[in-house]
């Protein structure tokens, strides 16, 4: 009987091919459960979840909770703002006092990269934690591997079956957990993954990833199938990386000149939140051929299936019955 | 009183599609123009059945339509967090079964847990007018919960050890129905 290989998801660096086609089908279920009149099933009717969100964030938040209001779990929310943090209580601690509430799945959204690694190697030290999975819902700058998922789901949705297909990402990569994520799945997935952005916003050494690099967005666009604008992440940007937005905008964005030049035109996703006029024009964010809504929609279901999986395997594999 | 072996087959094809057969017929005595049944295959052995019938009910009753629709139960059953990680299957059905009249299809009853988790499944899709259950293969005096076929093909004594298990063409490559001693 298939399950997840891993204990927690913590990124897609650990996920193997068939993880990644068991979420993939999983979430398609749970994508046709949503399109029903009644959307909620009770499988995790048994399961409490705890969404800790040390970073700001609303469309991820939502998704989690909806997810998991779905699977009909029940759902504590935890946010930086007006916690103990403030009184100098550590992640561990914080962690550690949220799971003795018989909490059994924390979906951490955390500024430090790797936060959910390191809890994931400290928690079973302790007895009320030992059993909780972990859910990265965006680590800093490293990983966002729901994300990745969604738009890798929303992609098969468009485009069919990714192996071969060119998918590219575009803009800030350096600061981007969106962009790590979905490029590690999609290489997996078969997907050929190129990357545009101005040199200053490209990680160096990136290109051992086997990763094709462009500094010109109109060529790059000629070549793919899909179009992935990543969001300039201001709060990010300690120091200058480019001169001006506009600029920016005229190399960089997905602007309306250069998207009537196109012959074939790709499709273009977009992770949130859009700064219009940036990195995308508004009336292409809109268009036909944007499927930027469609990838929050698919979200849910694939943040079902991840809890789905996960939240079954964590009393499953250990042998302990509760009824 | 049907007795339990393991040497050969309780059923071979020809009884399987005689049954089926029959099955078929007594799904057409209830059927009414102003609105067509609607036969659901549960998965993943139940939608086999349920397209042998839907074959059957179409060389006898050419002219009158019956809507045909797949159910996976998975994410509604009971069993969680038990011994194994339950996956789904797909689900196809493609409209509403808001007042249908709605016969759910699976090769055999048992327990009586997987139709349970099924009848929550259907209520997903709307408030059918009534719901019935048909089955091929129907075990006696083995139900945990107050639920009957009906209509069934076979009813048999199994021993508590034992499986029933229905081969279907399609996916075993001949049709019959064992009885066999759990491993």
């Amino acid at each position: 009987m298939p399950q997840l290989s891993c204990h927690h998801l913590l990124g897609i660096k650990a996920l193997t091919d068939a993880d990644i086609e068991l979420l993939m089908s999983t979430s398609a279920e749970f994508y046709n459960v949503l399109q029903r009149p009644i959307k909620k099933v009770p499988s995790l009717r048994d399961k409490t979840i705890a969404n800790l969100f040390f970073e700001n964030s609303t469309r991820t938040r939502l998704s989690f909770e909806l997810a998991e209001k779905r699977l009909s779990a029940d759902v504590i929310n935890f946010s930086a703002s007006g916690s103990s943090l403030s009184k100098g209580e550590t992640l561990l601690d914080t962690v550690n006092n949220i799971l003795a509430m018989k909490v059994d799945m924390i979906v951490l959204r955390h500024s430090s990269p790797g936060a959910g690694i390191f809890l994931a190697k400290h928690l079973p030290r302790f007895k009320h934690s030992a059993q909780a999975r972990i859910i990265n819902a965006g680590d800093g700058t490293h990983e966002h591997p729901t994300q990745a998922l969604l738009d890798a789901f929303s992609l098969q949705q468009s485009l069919g079956p990714l192996a071969g297909k060119k998918v590219a990402l575009v803009g800030d990569i350096l600061h981007s957990r969106v962009a790590l994520s979905n490029m590690l799945l999609l290489q997996k997935m078969g997907v050929h993954v190129e990357l545009c952005a101005p040199p200053s916003l490209l990680p160096k050494g990136i290109e051992k990833l086997g990763v094709r690099i462009s500094h010109s967005l109109d060529q790059t666009l000629q070549r793919v199938d899909a179009v992935n604008m990543l969001r300039i992440q201001e709060e990010r940007l300690n120091v200058q990386h480019f001169p001006s937005a506009y600029e920016y905008h005229r190399l960089f964005g997905l602007n309306m000149e250069r998207w009537e030049r196109l012959q074939h035109k790709p499709i273009i996703l977009h992770p949130g939140p859009v700064n219009r006029g940036v990195e995308l024009d508004g009336r292409l964010a809109d268009s036909a051929n944007s499927i930027i809504l469609d990838q929050v929609q698919h979200g849910v279901a694939v943040r079902m299936a991840v809890l789905y999986l996960l939240g079954q395997q964590s009393t499953a594999d250990t042998g302990i019955h509760f009824n | 009183m049907n007795t339990a072996s393991t040497s050969e087959p309780y059923a071979h094809a020809e009884a399987m599609r005689q049954r089926i057969h029959r099955l078929s017929l007594m799904l057409a005595e209830m059927h009414q123009d102003q609105s067509p049944l609607v036969l659901l295959g549960i998965q993943p052995r139940g939608v086999y059945l349920a397209q042998r019938l839907q074959a059957a009910w179409k060389s006898h009753m050419p002219t009158a339509s019956l809507d045909f629709g797949v159910l996976d139960p998975t994410f509604y059953r009971d069993d969680f967090n038990q011994s194994k990680v339950l996956i789904p299957e797909a689900t196809q059905l493609s409209f509403s079964l808001e007042n249908r009249r709605v016969v759910l299809v699976d090769d055999v009853l048992f327990t009586g847990r997987t139709i349970r988790a099924a009848l929550d499944a259907v209520h997903t899709f709307g408030r059918p007018e009534w719901i019935k259950l048909l089955v091929l293969v129907e075990r006696r005096f083995a139900r945990q919960l107050p639920i009957h076929p009906d209509f069934y093909g076979w009813s048999v004594d199994a021993f508590e050890g034992q499986k029933v298990r229905v081969h279907w063409a399609e996916h075993h490559g001949n049709d019959a129905i064992w009885i066999e001693n759990k491993s």
